[in-house]
């Protein structure tokens, strides 16, 4: 697919440009122009930092509604590990799972279920040398794209391992109901970058997924469908590690893999790969990285609040189950998980491609940001005064953005006005 | 362009903070990854040994379209033996800090590998300088 498809859009209608978002976003992809937010396309990495803070709802993910399950003849439901964190823990799996399939669905799938089957391949993936360390996961799709934006010398650190959202899509496409005409497999989803996993995805050419419903446009049919439930149908299989997925922590315990490190939140995530960068990470074999504070259950399409989901998923994870018992068997081996694609980085960040034109302008740059009030305040649009400078230097802003420059500049014309009026040409007679 | 740090000697919380603001300047200049990642390794290795061993000093960083040197000039104890500090394995810390992880004698090595050339001057006493540069283009000297 050409140019860059994102799941992050904006409402205009809401955005009143107050600048809330710019800052907060990890690749400074937010400008504020004409008084909306512009999302700069090239550096979106669907994170959904901006839907997280925005006051006033503008920013928002541009999932498939409901209904888009029409368009297709045999519809299956393949719910993310956290939809178990959004109900209470005396709501079953089975129950959850049959709830949702009353909403439309012939068939549903658990993801957490394929998390156990990717724990698998993860951990054996671990132990082969020929895989650079430490490991980064590729679950989560915004960190995978932050590291092509920001740290593209990380790339090769990357797993190059399906996700379980697609490898659910797969076992249902290619497995289970490979008779199916017109198959639909609906992702249920916490999170706007795994909608671009969809719809562009990284690790291969085409998902096997037809599209992602946001898990809260969900939530008060599926709640309401579980309230008259009597007898749930048996269709949870997941362990109790493959639901954890949902949280922090979850994938590095599942796939025991010794030598682990969790990061959640986006900000902590770079704060990490700076580190990997240094070379500072050398006792560290597998990186769990999640963009969202908490893990999936973090998810800004998330309905319940993701320190009580949070909870709900450890509980659900140490309940002592049946493992995968009853679960259907399928022989996947480590071709069935391997990319399709090479992961390229995405290289936005350079004031030029050329390096001494960007010279120039990084000097440039330095200066212009020394004649700005380094108050990072946001009302020229720009996340802070040094990525101003760098906005200007590229052409897409001008100094006068600033309100301090631009008041200086103005005193300046005043004061050369206030001088002005007091010379008086020969031919006027001085009034008394 | 050139670029100028103090390297403060006292928090380590603040290592890394000079070789933080390089790469940032790196990848607006667009340089390679691979590259930046190598300027960085040697760089943030020299600013911590300068850290821990000689309390802090200054960093100074020219950048080029052929390449980025960097030098590294402490006020600290100097190096007695700077062969032998070269030599992969070398530490100056006790066996009982390297059973725990410390020392792991990798820093002149790890920065040798990773740039295209080393230089290391150090009078006992007096200080240590530590020049590392990284070239951008092929073949450039």
């Amino acid at each position: 697919m050409n140019g860059y498809f994102h799941s992050v859009a904006l409402r205009e209608d809401k955005c009143r440009g107050c600048t809330s978002c710019i800052s907060t976003c990890p690749t400074e992809a937010i400008r504020v122009r004409k008084g909306k937010a512009r999302i700069i396309l090239e550096r979106c990495i669907d994170c959904g930092e901006c839907i997280r803070v925005c006051p006033s709802q503008a920013k928002i993910a541009d999932t498939d509604p409901l209904k888009a399950i029409r368009d297709f003849d045999y519809r299956v439901a393949v719910p993310a590990p956290s939809l178990y964190g959004q109900f209470k823990v005396s709501f079953s799996p089975d129950h959850i799972l049959t709830a949702l399939k009353k909403l439309g669905f012939d068939d549903v799938f658990e993801v957490a279920l394929a998390a156990d089957y990717v724990a698998r391949e993860l951990r054996e993936y671990a132990v082969s040398s020929e895989h650079l360390k430490p490991l980064i996961s590729s679950s989560c799709p915004a960190v995978v794209r932050l590291i092509q934006v920001r740290f593209p010398s990380l790339l090769n650190h990357v797993a190059k391992i399906k996700s379980p959202m697609e490898t659910a899509g797969r076992i249902v496409r290619n497995l289970i109901h490979r008779d199916k005409r017109n198959l639909g497999i609906f992702f249920i989803t916490p999170c706007p970058a795994k909608r671009t996993s969809i719809k562009a995805s990284l690790s291969v050419e085409e998902s096997a997924l037809s599209g992602a419903i946001a898990l809260r446009d969900i939530y008060v049919p599926l709640r309401n469908a579980m309230t008259g439930l009597q007898r749930p149908e048996r269709l949870a299989f997941a362990s109790g590690a493959g639901i954890g997925w949902a949280g922090s922590d979850g994938e590095a315990f599942s796939a025991g893999i010794a030598g682990t490190l969790t990061v959640d939140g986006i900000h902590r995530v770079i704060g990490v790969l700076e580190c990997l960068e240094n070379g500072s990470l050398k006792e560290v074999n597998f990186i769990e990285a999640m963009a969202c504070p908490g893990g999936c259950v973090g998810g800004p399409l998330n309905a319940e609040n993701p320190s009580l989901a949070r909870s709900r998923i450890r509980n659900r994870a140490e309940t002592p189950g049946g493992g995968n018992a009853g679960a259907p068997r399928f022989s996947l081996d480590s071709g069935f998980f391997a990319w399709e694609k090479t992961l390229l980085s995405r290289p936005v960040m350079p004031l030029s491609d050329n390096v001494s034109n960007a010279l120039e302008r990084l000097q440039e740059a330095d200066s212009i940001t020394a004649k700005l009030p380094g108050l990072d305040c946001g009302s020229c649009g720009s996340p802070s005064c040094r990525t101003l400078a760098e906005d200007i230097v590229r052409g897409t802003a001008e100094d006068t953005d600033c309100i301090f420059v631009l008041r200086e500049r103005i005193r300046r014309l005043t004061m050369e006005m206030v001088e002005l009026e007091e010379k008086l040409p020969p031919s006027i007679a001085p009034r008394s | 362009m050139n670029l100028h740090y103090d390297v403060p000697g006292d928090d380590y919380a603040l290592a890394g903070a000079a070789s933080a603001e390089v790469k940032k300047n790196l990848k607006l200049l667009g340089i390679p990854p691979e590259l930046i990642r190598k300027a960085i390794i040697a760089m943030y290795e020299a600013e911590i040994n300068m850290i821990i061993h000689a309390g802090g000093g200054k960093a100074d960083v020219t950048i080029t379209p052929e390449s980025v040197r960097i030098a590294m000039k402490d006020e600290g104890p100097g190096i007695a033996d700077i062969d032998l500090a070269m030599r992969e394995g070398y530490s100056t810390a006790s066996d009982e800090a390297r059973g725990m992880g410390f020392g792991s004698g990798m820093g002149f090595s790890n920065m040798k590998r990773n740039s295209d050339s080393l230089s290391v001057i150090s009078l006992p006493g007096e200080g240590t300088l530590v020049e590392i540069r990284i070239d951008l283009k092929e073949g450039s000297p």
